[in-house]
């Protein structure tokens, strides 16, 4: 068995820490698409423009880059509209909340994409035939429209997701006990950096594979309603 | 904010971009010559020389570039063996670490795109280059990987932008490419927002160039094609 020095334990701790931030950006992420989706498709110029240029500037800003921007942005960012009703104290951004704010952006952008190609490959005849059963805008959109838009993005969202795992490492960059940072500490302390970041790099691969596993569940259950022929 | 730190930092910033410039050319270009004898293994009809490449490929997919980096820089020096031999010059370098953590990354997924791309020609040419009688070299030569050049030009384009992002990471390991530079000048005046800003922006303005090369590039290689549009394999 390998030896890793007692850092075990504190590597599975990191592993947990990675799971909750990718899947915090994961909700984050998914909202922000729909919105950005929505916003695209919308018949008012102004808001297409906003999407697109939220959707434009994020892939083209590299993760670490908006991680940075992040983290050290928005303390001045909170402080200053924070001043605007008069309260001065000095207050920090965690470095979690920067991570799920990065990686949520980054994901929403990303999925923007994926979901306005889901909500256009929906024929127009489901939007008549909702309206004609007589179901408002919201109704229609929950019943109707985004369980076959959900089923459309999964396969485009369970790429995002696991490019999202990866770039969970990115966060470690600012001090998120993750499994990346925890590796760090193990190899500062052991001298033993091969072995600590293949380790890593396995639990990784894990992740990935469980990723994989259950959005491949998730496909076959969200496509359930299809009959095969 | 205060954007005049911007205007006076601005040529080392030029100068950090210009050290990513090179990290993407030159892995790119190297991890393009790799990629191609990884793809060509990959589709090979003999289970084992296939599943070689698709574990490297799996491995490398699946772990962050950061991993990798980080696997190369601090973990090759860790063996006294690497440390005398003639390679440690090379890895003693950060810059030819991310080289070679960006190339076997980029060369990963630039494998994918091949076979992907190689895959999507219809096994109808094929077959007409069999009949014509041209030997299997012949065929790759002529046919296959002139028409997999051209349905690969998307998604490589693709490739190169997430390479220039990926090559931010460069930064952790010491490098002064943008990231780097934008860091190592914040340190000194302090004012994160507007170089990151500034930063950013220069990225997005290569990207911007990336894409409109590679534009132009789509245009000529599909112009026998007309109007028609091809499907592109999607990037895993």
């Amino acid at each position: 068995m390998i030896d890793l020095h007692g850092f075990g334990d504190q590597l599975l701790q990191g592993a947990v820490v990675t799971l909750e931030l990718a899947l915090a950006s994961l909700f984050v992420g998914l909202i922000l698409g729909l919105l950005g989706a929505s916003a695209k498709l919308s018949s008012i110029a102004v808001i297409r423009w906003i999407a697109n240029g939220y959707t434009t500037i994020i892939r083209g800003i590299p993760e670490l880059l908006t991680v940075l921007i992040i983290y050290f942005g928005a303390t001045s960012v909170l402080m200053a509209i924070a001043g605007l009703f008069g309260y001065d104290e000095y207050i920090e951004v965690g470095a979690f909340a920067a991570g799920v704010t990065a990686l949520g952006l980054t994901f929403g952008a990303y999925a923007t994409e994926v979901f306005r190609g889901a909500l256009q490959s929906i024929p127009k005849g489901q939007h008549e035939a909702a309206i004609a059963l007589g179901m408002g805008p919201i109704r229609k959109f929950y019943r109707i429209i985004l369980p076959q838009v959900w089923r459309i993005a999964l396969p485009g969202l369970g790429n995002l997701f696991l490019v999202l795992l990866k770039d969970t490492a990115l966060v470690s960059v600012v001090g998120l006990d993750d499994i990346m940072r925890k590796a760090n500490i193990a190899v500062s302390s052991t001298k033993q950096a091969f072995l600590f970041y293949l380790v890593a790099a396995f639990m990784y691969l894990a992740l990935t594979i469980i990723s994989m596993v259950f959005v491949s569940y998730m496909e076959k259950r969200a496509s359930r309603g299809l009959t095969r022929g | 904010m205060d954007f005049s730190v911007v205007v006076e930092y601005f040529p080392r910033l030029l100068e950090g971009a210009w050290v990513s410039l090179q990290l993407v050319l030159i892995s790119i270009v190297l991890g393009g010559v790799f990629a191609l004898p990884i793809a060509l293994a990959r589709i090979s009809p003999v289970a084992w020389i296939r599943a070689v490449p698709f574990a490297y490929i799996f491995f490398f997919r699946g772990t962050p570039l950061l991993v990798q980096i980080f696997l190369v820089y601090y973990g090759a020096s860790q063996f006294d063996a690497v440390r005398e031999s003639f390679l440690w010059p090379v890895l003693r370098e950060p810059f030819w670490c991310a080289i070679i953590a960006f190339t076997l990354n980029t060369s990963a997924y630039t494998a994918e795109i091949f076979r992907g791309a190689i895959q999507a020609i219809p096994q109808g040419e094929v077959e007409a280059c069999k009949v014509i009688g041209m030997t299997k070299f012949q065929m790759y030569r002529r046919v296959l990987l002139p028409r997999a050049f051209g349905i690969v030009l998307p998604a490589y384009g693709n490739e190169i932008i997430l390479m220039l992002k990926g090559s931010a990471l460069a930064s952790t390991i010491t490098i002064l490419d943008l990231t780097g530079m934008a860091r190592t000048i914040i340190a000194r005046t302090y004012t994160p927002m507007e170089i990151f800003l500034a930063a950013g922006a220069i990225y997005l303005v290569i990207s911007i160039v990336i894409i409109a090369i590679f534009r132009q590039i789509e245009q000529r290689q599909n112009r026998y094609l007309g109007t028609l549009s091809i499907k592109v394999p999607d990037k895993g």
